[in-house]
């Protein structure tokens, strides 16, 4: 079972979608395995006194969960060349309940001389985007 | 105190030496959702021609972080966190990160900006082995509240 192959793949084809939820759980999970300890993810009150709705999921979990569906389509985790994010919006996170997060992954871009492909990713909650230029290149078989 | 633009442009030398370990990179995969055997089973990540289990592409922020901490919580630096704003994140890969590795960090403070009234601070943490080798470009930005008045 090998990389995905450039001939198989055309610009604008959805390769992958997922959907990801997380509660506040989650984020204290997070924040444990990552050392991003800053109260908003985790302290309502904290959250409310910066002026935040509540409690918010790390930009960083938002990012290195979204990338899994790319990651199970390519099969190989070592072929993420590159991946850049921008945080356009926070997903805020209930107590009780969970946030979800849909993931689509559409090809960008192609270079045949590079072996590689653009991932773009379409990273939203709540029908919002979350993320922005959302971009992941990858090697291809 | 506000942001202090006179930090831009200024390297923090490779502190103490991270050492990449088995049940770290499981941990954090499993806190983002990552279910794929290659960061948890050796054999399965061998099997795509790692030495070890690899990282989740992500990962390298518990790396870069320690480097950031150098600048963002030095008191006159002016970076408080309390109005801070993640704006975006880019990882580029030179080679997969594995169990192992035993990597060191240089960070460099790249840029120091205003944009729309904020502070747009941008750090790049340079990821290498002990030998020298590049294996990943951290390059993060932060915007950072004006101080209420």
């Amino acid at each position: 079972m090998g990389l995905p192959v450039l001939a198989d793949l055309t610009v604008g084809q959805e390769v992958a979608r997922g959907t990801r939820t997380v509660d506040r759980s989650r984020l204290v999970r997070y924040a444990g395995a990552s050392g991003d300890f800053n109260p908003i993810h985790w302290n309502e009150r904290f959250a409310a006194s910066v002026g935040l709705p509540g409690v918010i999921a790390h930009g960083m979990w938002t990012m290195g969960s979204a990338v899994g569906v790319v990651v199970d389509w390519l099969g190989d985790p070592g072929a993420v060349l590159d991946y850049q994010v921008r945080f356009t919006r926070p997903i805020p996170v209930p107590d009780p309940g969970e946030a979800e997060v849909e993931v689509v992954a559409t090809v960008g871009a192609l270079d045949a001389e590079a072996g590689t492909a653009r991932i773009d990713l379409q990273v939203s909650a709540l029908g919002t985007r979350v993320l922005g230029k959302a971009q992941v290149l990858v090697r291809l078989g | 105190m506000p942001v202090d633009a006179s930090y831009a442009g200024r390297v923090y030398p490779a502190g103490p030496v991270y050492e990449v370990g088995r049940e770290k990179l499981a941990e954090f995969a499993e806190a983002v959702g990552a279910d794929h055997p290659a960061y948890t089973d050796p054999a399965a990540a061998q099997a795509l021609g790692h030495p070890d289990v690899v990282a989740p592409p992500t990962f390298a922020v518990v790396i870069a972080q320690r480097a950031e901490a150098q600048y963002v919580r030095d008191p006159a630096a002016g970076v408080d966190f309390s109005r801070v704003v993640h704006a975006d994140e880019r990882f580029t890969h030179h080679r997969p990160i594995h169990a192992g590795d035993r990597l060191v960090t240089t960070l460099h403070v790249d840029s120091i900006t205003e944009r729309a009234g904020l502070a747009m601070v941008t750090t790049r943490a340079e990821i290498a082995a002990e030998d020298g080798e590049a294996v990943a470009t951290v390059v993060s930005t932060l915007a950072v509240r004006p101080e209420e008045s």
